[in-house]
């Protein structure tokens, strides 16, 4: 078990009378590219957002290294440091050029050296293709470009875990390709990954295991990704995914 | 000129003081205006904070600068706490104190709002690469919030230079007050100098808050 690196345990999640996660169990091992899939509004961004605490829990647990991640514990920034996270809308730092933004946690929270820091920034940069843009603002970017920064900018904290949350959902069509491009390289290279996306064929290129939600549970959850999109096991999945052809 | 009355302008030290007067108003609006950014964004902050008992203060002390009019809270500082309390407080520094409570309490509620409209999402994004809640507002909140303030308090910062002209009525002689006293002075030799005078002192106004309102729209253009 010793290669277990984000553990939920009996995850309970309400908004008032609204139950959007019920006692969910799952376990990312290290190393492992984890993708949910599940109809909108079935919790999947929700759960994302409980794994690094931007959303409270009203029962279970979050563990990283078996350290528990709690909203209200004094060491909050220190876990979310390891748990990267990337949003639909990117959200990048308006007031900052490319290079402040993915800057701005290793050097004033980490703490870390400009020189050192700044080579890591520009070399990541390079590896998604916009160190020329370095000191480009975020409005003077695609959509696409956009994304791929708020990629190396939760890069820069060193994480040992991404949350990529439907990062694709907001880009024009042309644009999904050049950022998945990115997530399959991480992939390649060993980055854990917990990814939540609407793209079929790019979650069945990556995923190691998928899960598939309905109404806050898991359903049906696969370690053959191929199998699991030919033929799902239960009758839900297999209605999800016929929503794809056409 | 002559009819104009213009000419009054450049008897004796008649300029001079007329600009000192300025100097006098320019100078209690800035003083007001630095302290009233800087309580402002404290109360703004705090005003978008958890605390309903906080909220509720801070709003009952908006309500009630929005409701006294300057005046009345000049006379309230300027003779009565005076008297109340004892204290000698110069006619400046009263002036200072009111301009201070009431441009506080407007820049606190504009500086609220720019909080307000900035998407929760950068909030997020920014806790989300493991900033503490101050770090949080030092380097993304607050910064997005003071660009988006610019033009709103541009509006208040004008407003509250041409508002200090009331603190002639606790006797400070600012420069409407001069005006009004080189007219009385030369009212048999120019009596146009009523015209010409006050025509300077809107010219003076104008100069000071243009170059402001300028700077506002360059600021928001490179910050947009």
């Amino acid at each position: 078990m010793a290669d277990i690196l984000l553990e939920l345990r009996h995850v309970h999640k309400r908004y008032g009378e609204n139950v959007v996660l019920r006692d969910l169990d799952l376990t990312v091992r290290r190393g492992e590219v984890v993708v949910v899939i599940g109809p909108s509004g079935c919790g999947k961004s929700t759960l994302l957002r409980c794994v690094n605490a931007l959303e409270d829990i009203q029962g279970g647990e979050v563990l990283l290294d078996g350290q528990p991640v709690r909203q209200e514990a004094k060491n909050i920034s220190q876990m979310r440091q390891k748990i990267g996270m990337v949003f639909q809308s990117y959200d990048l730092f308006p007031h900052k050029t490319i290079l402040e933004n993915v800057l701005l946690a290793p050097l004033k929270v980490q703490k870390r050296q400009r020189p050192e820091a700044e080579a890591e920034a520009l070399a990541l940069l390079e590896r998604v293709g916009l160190a020329d843009r370095r000191d480009d603002y975020p409005r003077q970017l695609s959509g696409g470009q956009k994304q791929r920064v708020a990629i190396v900018r939760a890069l820069m904290t060193h994480p040992e875990i991404l949350l990529l949350d439907e990062i694709t959902a907001a880009l024009d069509p042309e644009m999904v390709h050049e950022v998945l491009e990115v997530v399959l390289d991480l992939a390649k290279n060993g980055s854990t990954m917990l990814i939540v996306t609407h793209e079929m064929a790019f979650a069945r290129a990556i995923a190691h295991r998928v899960v598939f939600l309905e109404n806050g549970e898991i359903v049906e959850e696969s370690r053959d990704p191929k199998a699991f999109f030919t033929r799902p096991a239960t009758e839900r999945a297999q209605r999800f995914l016929r929503t794809f052809e056409y | 000129m002559q009819s104009l009355g213009i000419d009054v302008l450049f008897k004796g030290r008649n300029l001079l003081r007329l600009l000192g007067g300025l100097w006098v108003a320019v100078r209690i609006s800035l003083i007001s205006v630095a302290l009233s950014i800087v309580l402002g964004l404290l109360i703004g902050v705090l005003m978008t904070g958890k605390s309903p008992v906080l909220r509720g203060v801070f709003r009952l002390y908006l309500e009630t600068v929005r409701i006294l009019p300057q005046m009345v809270l000049l006379f309230i500082v300027y003779f009565g706490t005076t008297r109340l309390f004892g204290w000698n407080l110069s006619a400046e520094v009263s002036a200072v104190f009111v301009f201070t409570f009431w441009g506080a309490a407007e820049m606190g509620d504009l500086v609220r709002g720019a909080i307000l409209s900035i998407p929760s999402i950068q909030r997020e994004s920014a806790q989300a690469l493991g900033m503490t809640p101050r770090q949080v507002y030092g380097y993304v909140i607050l910064p997005q919030t003071v660009r988006r303030l610019i033009p709103l308090s541009i509006n208040l910062i004008t407003r509250m230079i041409k508002t200090t002209s009331l603190v002639m009525m606790i006797g400070m002689v600012e420069v409407l007050k001069v005006a009004q006293q080189i007219i009385e002075a030369n009212r048999r030799t120019s009596p146009n100098a009523a015209f010409g005078l006050f025509a300077v002192v809107f010219l003076l106004y104008f100069a000071i808050c243009w170059p402001i309102s300028r700077l506002a729209g360059y600021l928001e253009k490179r910050w947009a």
